[in-house]
């Protein structure tokens, strides 16, 4: 009975009488879903036009973010102003990430092109790995702190917090999500890059050359990356960590479906707002740390009954 | 037309020539209005037709008619939205696919359908899974009742690839085995069940002139000395004239003629569906 | 000149099937065996036993547990880790409620619970392949580490770490601090042999070429009568048993103590996930050879990068990491069915060495 009343009252009551700290955890869980949902749509971009599950999404994230620290610990005793270092390293990463995307066009897609997916989904597996041996032995396996002069206030609206980290992070990630639609829709490389997402055949058979869109949709990945470790490394730090809580995006992908850039977005939402109220108003219930398996078991019940997500295609099987 | 010729020229008659030593039974099978869609789309509308035990009963239709799909739902991989299946003595509104395999209904496939990680052998063996019984504690202990159970069924594929003429494929894996054997791998998984009822889908598809002849040979061969019945569909029209007893005609999904193979050729509807189309 | 098979006729179809046609390889193995159960009990000292021949034996096992899911059936599971803590809990519930229990029993039960556990989480894999499935898994890793870490029960209601109590076989102890390596080394090894001898009758039985047809073409093999649903999950029954042994064999035998968050996480899914790759998915033997190469490569690293070229401790390991994402990627481009492949395209070398045509 107690425990009922656990687990089917007492949350709902905290939840109607202290609204400002339910609002305040309502806004954390969705600003924890908008980083979600970032390496998501890293994933998103690469599943769209080459039908690869990229696994090293996450681990992308935190190499792009270690390279982005490193580069600004290198440019620090130069005496150049704050504001330049951080563009100048910026810069570097991205041109790093676009090198990366080409290295693993080159070494790893192109032996690999015509192969059953699974085995891309392995390689990437490795790819992880290796990015992640690499990361740590350039700049060292140390915790870093990454501050680009982000703003890190908080806001007391009515007695709830609000960082503005967090804000910028969802302005940051809003402004991504235009970049990139108008980037699908109006330009020739976006036509390109859906042809090739519907059939890579017929695209091939209209002049469309697979390796260079797998070039641009990995060096957009890899900015994608860039930007989710940014926020995320200003919020709480670049370490090894950040690549686990990354893998959340997988099941984001499963709930949002894993062609749909607007369901990366809800998906991450829905995620980030689930866990971080099961996390934090049932906890006399679970004892905390569910945010470790909340939303993979979201994912798991999903694709019992709704194997495509929610804005996924529909999967049909033929003989 | 040639392979026709050749074929009557054959050692072994075609069945709808003078030697026909072979007993036609009763309808063994029989569907009863069926109709399957995808969403809006209408695969098969309302067709009935019957297959008698002992005969070769070819299905033919230009691109898209529905034939494939007809197979499929002959053993059970799609589910009609309404009509009804008669088969062993029962009636189903859908056939359920253990049902169909365990009762001796066995197919081929128009896109191969083998297991391409294994050999030969192996692929040939698992046409042989409902005959094999022993439960997972045997399977464990291998030696005794699993490995005497191995070795009879073993014996039975053996013949198999003894009739198809693949005894040197038979450590190779599937995979690396040119087009033409892979079908007649595949037939040889079929014949491995001991089926009842053999559906053939497109078992010509791709092959040469001599492989077309070697395959019609096989089907002729299973249809006599096994009494084994066909269910055919096949493009070739020479092959499908001289193979079978009776033809259906599909067309956009709807029958549109059922008869004998010189019935067929004869009947207006069929010559528009063919001329109107363009193909062969 | 010495691999050779002329001569070597079959008779019969059961000779034909042997597991070991030609007669070299008897002799190989024969010496392995000889090796393993004559000569190396005698030898082993405590750091042979815990630092190289036990992790080289229980991850064998668990490899061959995760081959059997991954490599014949094709279900692909980053679960692993999780299961290997169920089977290293549950071991530990039993033979602390039971403690008149025999550990073979014990470690038996464990693997037939892990087997349930495994039944349950691969109940999804009748509407979701591929990597859908393998997010799914991951399910299974992060729920019960979680579980085994919040849930007093699972540890008796004492501290989250668990300890093996001393345990014996015919006399001697097996378990704990005291027992000694050779004890311990012959107590997995026979777990070894006879669970090996078992993989090698299920996957070239009926069983296994069910499971293989699932693997290669699953809608065909549903049209042969093989029902999809029964054999993924027997699939996953018997890859689970034998990975929650293997978990148990970790606990009791090789560290003694665990801690679900820390010896059984998800880089220990990574971790035989890729031995598989690397030794060859869909092979017996291949289970054997990436577990010896995961398991030995630290320890030769260790040996060359820090002790030889004084390098840093993490360096050796930043490497470490590096050089086994690397083998993965160059493994599925050059030879997706890993060293055991390799092997037997040298064995047919040999058997035409040295005149090749």
């Amino acid at each position: 009975m107690e425990f009922l009343h656990a687990l089917l009252i007492q949350p709902f009551a905290d939840m109607v009488m202290e609204p400002a700290f339910f609002i305040e955890t309502l806004v954390k869980g969705l600003m924890a879903g908008v980083l979600y949902s970032l390496v998501a749509l890293g994933f998103v971009l690469i599943f769209k036009a080459s039908g690869v599950f990229n696994f090293a999404q996450g681990v992308m994230a935190l190499f792009a973010a270690l390279t982005l620290t490193g580069l600004m610990e290198l440019l620090e005793p130069s005496g150049m102003p704050k504001a330049l270092i951080v563009i100048l390293a910026i810069a570097a990463t991205i041109v790093v990430m676009i090198l990366l995307a080409l290295i693993i066009e080159r070494l790893v897609l192109r032996p690999l092109v015509n192969q059953e997916l699974i085995i891309l989904f392995m390689a990437t597996l490795g790819l992880s790995y290796v990015l992640e041996g690499a990361g740590d032995l350039l700049w060292g396996s140390d915790v870093k702190v990454l501050d680009i002069g982000l703003p890190t206030d908080v806001w007391d609206i009515n007695g709830v917090f609000i960082e503005q980290l967090d804000v910028t992070a969802a302005i940051a990630a809003g402004s991504l999500v235009a970049v990139l639609a108008v980037f699908f829709t109006k330009t020739r490389i976006g036509r390109a890059l859906r042809a090739v997402a519907d059939d890579h055949q017929a695209a091939l058979s209209v002049g469309i050359s697979l390796q260079q869109i797998w070039v641009i949709v990995w060096s957009v990945a890899g900015i994608v990356a860039l930007v989710a470790g940014i926020m995320w490394g200003s919020k709480s730090g670049v370490q090894f960590s950040l690549s686990l809580i990354a893998l959340k995006a997988l099941p984001v992908l499963i709930l949002g479906g894993f062609t749909s850039i607007p369901g990366a977005i809800i998906g991450g939402l829905i995620i980030g707002v689930g866990e971080k109220i099961v996390e934090v108003f049932w906890y006399s219930v679970h004892g905390g740390a569910v945010e470790n398996w909340f939303a993979f078991m979201l994912a798991l019940v999903f694709l019992m009954f709704r194997p495509q997500g929610l804005f996924g295609d529909k999967i049909i099987e033929r003989v | 037309m040639a392979e026709a010729q050749t074929l009557e020229s054959g050692e072994s008659a075609a069945p709808s020539g003078y030697a026909d030593t072979r007993t036609i039974g009763g309808p063994i099978l029989s569907v009863e209005n069926i109709v399957v869609k995808f969403g809006g789309v209408t695969a098969i509308n309302d067709v009935s037709f019957d297959v008698r035990e002992g005969e070769i009963r070819a299905i033919i239709g230009p691109n898209g008619a529905g034939k494939s799909s007809m197979l499929n739902v002959l053993n059970g991989f799609y589910k009609p939205r309404s009509g009804k299946i008669n088969f062993a003595g029962q009636s189903f509104p859908a056939m359920d696919p253990y049902f169909a395999a365990s009762n001796g209904i066995a197919r081929t496939f128009q896109n191969i359908a083998l297991f391409r990680g294994m050999s030969t052998l192996d692929n040939l063996m698992t046409g042989r899974m409902l005959k094999m019984k022993r439960n997972f504690f045997w399977q464990c202990l291998y030696f005794g009742p699993a490995q005497k159970e191995e070795l009879e069924n073993r014996a039975h594929v053996e013949r198999v690839i003894d009739f198809l003429e693949i005894a040197a494929l038979r450590r190779t894996p599937v995979g690396r085995l040119p087009y033409g054997l892979q079908k007649r791998v595949e037939l040889g998984r079929a014949l491995a069940m001991d089926p009842k009822i053999l559906l053939l889908d497109e078992p010509m598809a791709g092959m040469n002139v001599e492989e077309k002849e070697d395959m019609s040979r096989f089907i002729i061969d299973v249809n006599e000395e096994f009494g084994t019945t066909v269910i055919l569909i096949e493009h070739d029209m020479g092959v499908v004239m001289d193979l079978s007893d009776r033809v259906v005609v599909l067309d956009y999904g709807s029958k549109i003629a059922d008869g004998t193979p010189d019935e067929v050729r004869a009947n207006q509807d069929v010559i528009d569906a063919y001329l109107g189309v363009s193909h062969d | 000149m010495l691999y050779r098979e002329t001569g070597q006729f079959k008779r019969n179809y059961a000779a034909d099937q042997q597991l070991f046609p030609i007669f070299q390889d008897k002799i190989l193995l024969g010496v392995i065996l000889t090796v393993a159960l004559a000569v190396i009990p005698f030898v082993i000292n405590d750091y042979w036993s815990k630092a190289i021949l036990l992790p080289f034996m229980v991850y064998s096992f668990i490899a061959l547990g995760l081959n059997i899911l991954v490599g014949y059936c094709g279900q692909i599971s980053l679960g692993t880790g999780g299961f290997m803590a169920v089977g290293a809990y549950s071991s530990y519930k039993l033979c602390t409620a039971f403690p008149e229990m025999n550990l073979v029993f014990v470690i038996l039960l464990s693997g037939g619970c892990t087997a349930a556990v495994g039944v349950l989480f691969g109940l999804p894999s009748l509407r979701i392949k591929g990597f859908y499935l393998a997010v799914a898994t991951l399910a299974a890793q992060f729920f019960l580490i979680w579980m085994f870490n919040k849930v007093p029960w699972f540890y008796n209601y004492e501290m989250s770490q668990i300890t093996a109590p001393p345990r014996e076989m015919f006399g001697f102890l097996v378990s704990g601090p005291q027992a000694s390596p050779t004890a311990q080394y012959l107590f997995v090894l026979g777990f070894l042999i006879v669970f090996t001898w078992i993989a090698l009758n299920l996957v070239r039985g009926r069983i296994g070429r069910s499971w293989m047809s699932i693997r290669d073409m699953d809608i065909a093999a549903e049209l042969l009568g093989i029902k999809p649903l029964k054999t993924k999950l027997s699939a996953f029954a018997v890859s689970s048993f034998y990975i929650g042994i293997g978990g148990a064999l970790i606990f009791h035998i090789w560290l003694g103590t665990v801690e679900a968050t820390e010896a059984f996480d998800i880089l220990q899914s990574f971790f035989v996930l890729f031995a598989i790759i690397i030794g060859g998915l869909g092979s017996v033997l291949g289970a054997y050879l990436g577990a010896a190469f995961m398991a030995l490569m630290p320890v030769g690293l260790k040996v060359v990068l820090v002790d030889g070229a004084g390098m840093a401790v993490d360096t050796a390991k930043h490497i470490e990491i590096m050089l086994v994402g690397s083998l993965i990627i160059f493994f599925l481009i050059k030879e997706p069915h890993g060293l055991a492949r390799m092997w037997q395209i040298t064995k047919e070398k040999l058997r035409l060495w040295p005149f090749p045509y």
